[in-house]
């Protein structure tokens, strides 16, 4: 009598299993809740707090794309994914969409069938040392004990970079980032590399951060985005345009504080498009016309998510250079809305 | 000539030993002091613990246990040793039940209580044979108070077990024991593929008996550990008997297949299966079917648990007297008669000190799910470590998960070492 | 009919297949069988299914592929330009050679802990009970992960060796740092060089050097070792055939270590010392934290059980066989290795071989202190950067399975054998 927890759990798990293989929005609107796949704790792009709330840029995105779906920002089930596992738990249905510093890569694209919705952030990998190493440049670290994050493109990154500047390395691979904080701070690499807003978040959460430098040298491309499953394209449309719309509010100006009342009708055309008074962009996607009302609403535009989270103010203090809008000179750029 | 006697007539009387042989000082001559060799080791043994023990003692209890984070224990502490015990403090609901929701840990807690109660007629025989019939409950029962959701879940689950016992006793007169077990088997699992579904949804919408439900994702702590722990063994212990039953059977299709499991499972390591738990169960499901991780990992402990299982049964089998079976054949039982009357239960009660020695190593292997991003106990310590207020903080959680295993492992040990002895003067 | 009748005539019919004990454990078996196939079809397909849906097939032609990534610990050449396959091979020596460090040590430390625990001693004993259940109640990831944090975070730094906080033990041979541990290592100056086998395979994935030297001191070695044997087996006849044993132990060691020394001279045998250059130490051995902390955690955790096992079966011998042999004047040190021993030795293998094995699946654990065993290349960096989680779990498993099975088939020679020697 006793395999009764085996099948009794088997049993109420194919009670609550869902199917993967109809529309996600489905999935999502069914349960009533969005699985968002995140780190499992960066300070500043996501991380829990001592009640358990997730907090951070990448969560930001989870957000608005929740508050879209579903009307709140807060029906959400975030899973924590390692370098290792967030693929997987993409694939196999476990997560609806990954929000996680992930670079958009040609394999992970094509051959790994996922589907980048867009970059949210432009990266690139950088190096972290103690001041008192004196050393100024990365081309300095010939011979140096480097940690890095296993299962991530910053080890083929450093492959290469060592491999071309004809350097040698003694790589110290670690599985979280805060096992590579520790080594690093104990001494048992001399350089810390990962993406340079993941170095400046590590290092804001040090105790005396100001000893400690960024070195100059971004030896890596890395644009990191939200990421869905290959091949569910009305998914895919809602989770890149619920994006492109908070960088679009950042663009014309509508910000969490004036959203009320722009929603009452403007005279810029995509402004009313985005918030629904004009035209239905969101029975395109299978929404209401609030969808991107209230995903900026959520958590405000992409500007107000950067500066609350990692901008300028904040312990991480990321300024926002690549990731300024594009007239701004900078890379962040939403195609139009209409 | 006259006979003298120099036999003495009455005894001396007793003299008190040296007082360097008996007393405090005896015991400590013979048994720390007796040769130059054991003295050397005992003087050695003795500045090792006085090493030991003045490096650790201020260090644990000059501990702070009220600091929010690992900088304000050090303005405390102002430069003294001490341990920061406040990180446990703070955590300690994270650190034992994970991200379970605050208000509900009285389930989890009355399942643990509830444990007890279901195990306690199994490890001792004192006890009211009627307690069994809870310990069978005990698996539905817990599963309700964690899981949650309508109680017609797990009820009609039990109900598969009823229909499939009532099935067997109704079938068994006609067709012999081995077809009405098949038989009855088959009619559980019917009941629980096509029927159970829709009738607990009917019965749920009558009578909406339901424990807010969590998912099991929630789980966390201490608590993720006893439960893979526990769903580990007791969902082996059937597949176990199987496996064992297979494995000394004469059958040469049967035992090949059952040695094939065992010794695959036996021979790899348990991260690879969790591995596959990470990544390619839902592969190997039809398509469509998604078990969130802790179930998926749940799924791969018991299978891998039940190799384990099946050699301690087959221990149990193997000591038992052949006359046991010879007895049982002599009665004109069949096969499944003669296991389920004669050999089990006491096979299963030899084994229950090796059961017992199982439970230990998959309770303590149960760690190893903190490496693929599951947050028992360990993966607390490193998430709370990249916590900006605990960053650098080691020593405290380290001691304080093992101090917790150790209690558990080590009580559990000592119970088994018990129930051995116990057994052996039995016979 | 008084007459015994003959049994029916079996003319077969098909309910005898379920009524008829002869031919229904045929039906069993047939019928466990379809049941089994039927289960891997319904994987497999599954499995297909899936991986079509995912656009993915079954293929491992990745491990011929570049790896493109870096392992720091390495028996063989190993580049970021190496193939897959060779990574594995990387990590499974890397897995061996920890696996194999682990079961000397564990043997080690656990005779010793085993043999004290039933020592005489009071206080002896009971700090090696103290040992034993303290280290066996505690998960061995546990273990690992603390000396792991004991050993970056107490050791030396190697600032400290910069700025002279901390000094090199023995004569500026040894390091110990809070990164490993630099330990002088043998150099040749006359070096015969290493002959390379299985170059070409595979893209050279499987190649590896055999040192020349190594080979040379060992054939020396070993033929000291025989010649040894040979003046031991002449004493042996002479003490049989006059009584009086010649004294042949300086003899016996001579021919052992005089050729090794001159082979050892002739290859112009000497140390390579750690020297502090730049960021770190160069030359030497460098032992790895993460390997030192792997290999100690594994040897003291599994000492605990090994321990236990031979305290078991030093007292599983009775006390009769003692006395019995101290009765026949034999002397304590002669009981021991003649009579308990042998003896104590056949209870004690079996389960020592299986810890053997336990240790060397919990290998797999490297992963936590991030040492480049098997698990870790193959089931993790390469996993992870080629997104073939099925090829690469299948290897693993394997892998491991031939390991494991290997062992075991040891274990089951020597069952054998011993059974052969029982009355």
């Amino acid at each position: 009598m006793k395999k009764s927890v085996f099948f009794g759990a088997l049993t109420v798990a194919s009670l609550a299993a869902g199917a993967v293989a109809a529309g996600t929005m489905d999935d999502v609107k069914a349960r009533g809740k969005l699985n968002c796949g995140v780190s499992t704790g960066l300070v500043g792009f996501a991380a829990p707090d001592a009640n358990g709330t997730w907090n951070g840029f990448d969560v930001g995105v989870c957000r608005a794309v929740a508050a879209a779906v579903l009307g709140d920002p807060t029906a959400i089930e975030f899973v924590p994914t390692t370098g290792k596992t967030r693929f997987t738990a993409l694939a196999s249905g476990e997560v609806d969409m990954l929000a996680r510093n992930t670079t958009w890569t040609f394999t992970r694209d094509v051959d790994l069938k996922f589907e980048f919705v867009g970059v949210n952030y432009y990266d690139g990998q950088g190096f972290m040392a103690p001041k008192s190493l004196g050393v100024t440049s990365a081309k300095d670290l010939d011979g140096a004990t480097v940690c890095i994050q296993t299962g991530t493109t910053t080890e083929l990154n450093l492959a290469d970079f060592f491999r071309s500047n004809n350097m040698s390395y003694e790589p110290v691979p670690i599985e979280t980032n805060a096992e590579a904080q520790q080594q690093y701070l104990s001494g048992a690499c001399d350089v810390l590399t990962t993406d340079a807003s993941g170095l400046a978040a590590t290092r804001a959460s040090f105790e005396n951060p100001k000893d400690h430098v960024i070195l100059p040298e971004i030896i890596s491309k890395e644009p990191l985005g939200p990421l869905v499953r290959h091949g569910d394209n009305q998914w895919g449309d809602l989770v890149r345009w619920t994006l492109n719309a908070l960088i679009s509010a950042e663009e014309l100006g509508i910000t969490s504080a004036n959203i009320d009342e722009l929603a009452k009708g403007t005279n810029n055309p995509e402004i009313n498009r985005i918030l629904g008074t004009e035209g239905d962009l969101g029975a395109m996607l299978g929404l209401d016309k609030q969808w991107a009302y209230r995903a900026i609403k959520a958590g405000g535009n992409y500007g107000e998510l950067f500066e609350k989270n990692i901008g300028e103010n904040t312990p991480i203090g990321l300024a926002r250079g690549l990731n300024a809008q594009w007239k701004d000179g900078g890379l962040i750029y939403s195609p139009p809305f209409r | 000539m006259r006979e003298t006697s120099y036999v003495r007539s009455e005894m001396l009387a007793e003299q008190a030993p040296p007082i360097t042989n008996v007393g405090p000082i005896g015991w400590i001559k013979e048994n720390l002091f007796s040769g130059w060799l054991n003295s050397i080791l005992t003087i050695v043994m003795l500045v090792l613990i006085v090493i030991a023990v003045s490096a650790a003692f201020p260090w644990f209890f000059n501990g702070i246990w009220n600091a929010s984070s690992l900088s304000e224990c050090r303005e405390i502490l102002k430069g003294d040793t001490g341990a920061c015990w406040a990180v446990i403090h703070e955590r300690f609901s994270q650190l034992m039940y994970g991200f379970y929701p605050n208000h509900l840990y009285w389930r989890p807690n009355l399942a643990f209580v509830l444990l007890f109660v279901a195990v306690a007629p199994v490890l001792f025989n004192g006890l009211p044979r009627k307690m069994l019939w809870f310990s069978a409950l005990y698996p539905f029962i817990a599963v309700w108070l964690l899981w949650g959701g309508p109680v017609w879940g797990v009820v009609v689950a039990l109900l598969g077990f009823v229909i499939g016992f009532f099935a067997f006793r109704f079938l068994e007169p006609v067709l012999g024991s081995l077809f009405a077990l098949i038989l009855g088997v088959l009619a559980t699992l019917i009941w629980w593929l096509f029927l159970a579904g829709p009738v607990a949804n009917g019965l749920a919408g009558i009578v909406p008996l339901a424990l807010e439900p969590v998912e099991s994702r929630k789980f966390g702590g201490l608590m993720l550990s006893m439960t893979l722990g526990v769903t580990g063994i007791v969902g082996s212990l059937p597949l176990g008997i199987v496996l064992a039953l297979g494995r000394q059977s004469d059958l040469v299709i049967v035992k090949s297949l059952s040695v094939g499991f065992i010794e695959f499972i036996r021979g790899v390591p348990l991260i690879t299966l969790l591995i596959v738990a990470s990544t390619l169960l839902n592969v190997f499901l039809p398509p469509g079917t998604d078990f969130d991780i802790i179930l998926r990992v749940m799924i791969m402990v018991t299978l891998f648990a039940a190799a384990y299982m099946a050699e301690v049964i087959r221990g149990g089998l193997a000591a038992l007297p052949k006359g046991q079976y010879e007895a049982a054949d002599a009665l004109g039982l069949d096969y499944w008669k003669a296991q389920r009357l004669i050999i089990m239960p006491q096979a299963l009660k030899i084994s229950i000190p090796g059961i017992v020695s199982t439970f230990i190593g998959l309770f303590k292997d149960t760690t190893l799910v903190s490496i693929i991003s599951l947050f028992d106990m360990l993966g607390f310590a490193k998430a709370i470590q990249a916590n900006a207020e605990w960053q650098g903080i080691v020593w405290e959680l380290y001691v304080f998960i093992a101090f917790v295993f150790w209690i558990f492992c080590f009580s559990m040990s000592r119970y088994s070492m018990y129930l051995e002895r116990k057994l052996q003067t039995g016979h | 009919m008084t007459t015994l009748t003959d049994p029916p005539k079996a003319s077969f019919r098909l309910s005898m297949l379920i009524y008829d004990s002869r031919y229904r454990s045929i039906t069993i078996q047939v019928v466990a069988l379809i049941g089994f196939l039927i289960g891997i079809a319904w994987l497999v397909n599954n499995t297909l299914q899936n991986l079509d849906a995912l656009g993915k097939t079954i293929e491992f032609g990745f491990l011929k592929d570049p790896s493109g990534y870096d392992i720091n610990q390495r028996l063989i050449e190993y580049t970021s330009r190496s193939t897959h396959a060779r990574a594995a091979f990387v990590g499974l020596l890397n897995t061996l050679l920890v696996a194999v460090m682990g079961c000397v040590l564990a043997t080690t430390i656990g005779v010793f802990v085993g043999v004290m625990r039933l020592s005489k001693n009071w206080l002896v004993a009971k700090v090696m009970t103290v040992y034993v259940e303290t280290l066996r109640n505690v998960p061995v990831l546990l273990w690992i992960v603390f000396l792991m944090a004991i050993l970056s975070e107490t050791m030396p730094k190697l600032k400290d060796y910069k700025t002279g906080a901390a000094n090199m033990l023995f004569g500026n041979s040894i390091a110990i740092t809070n990164r490993g541990v630099y330990v002088p290592e043998p150099l040749f100056s006359r070096s015969l060089g290493d002959v390379t086998v299985l170059k070409g395979i595979y893209n050279d994935s499987f190649y590896f050097g055999v040192s020349l030297d190594l080979i040379a001191i060992l054939a020396v070695f070993i033929g000291g070792l025989l010649i040894s044997k040979l003046i031991k087996r002449r004493a042996d006849v002479i003490q049989a055939a006059t009584g009086d044993r010649p004294a042949t132990w300086y003899l016996r060691l001579g021919v052992i270590v005089v050729p090794t020394l001159i082979v050892l001279i002739l290859l112009g045998f000497h140390l390579g010392f750690p020297e502090l250059k730049g960021f770190n130490f160069r030359g030497g051995i460098h032992m790895r934290n993460s390997l030192v902390a792997l290999w100690i955690a594994l040897s003291l955790y599994t000492a605990a059980f090994i321990a236990e096992i031979v305290r078991a079966g030093i007292m599983a011998i009775s006390k009769g066989q003692t006395e019995a042999a101290a009765a026949l004047g034999l002397r304590a040190n002669k009981i021991m290795s003649l009579v308990v021993l042998p003896q104590a030795l056949r209870i004690i293998f079996p389960p020592l071989i299986s810890q053997y094995l336990n240790l060397t699946k919990n290998t797999s654990l490297a992963i936590a202190v991030g040492y480049m065993d098997i698990t870790g290349t193959l089931g993790g960096i390469t996993m992870n950067q080629t997104g073939r989680e099925l090829e690469c779990v299948l290897l693993l498993m394997l892998i491991y399975l031939v390991i494991s099975l290997s062992i075991s088939s040891v274990m089951n020679w020597y069952n054998e054998r011993v059974k052969l020697t029982e009355r």
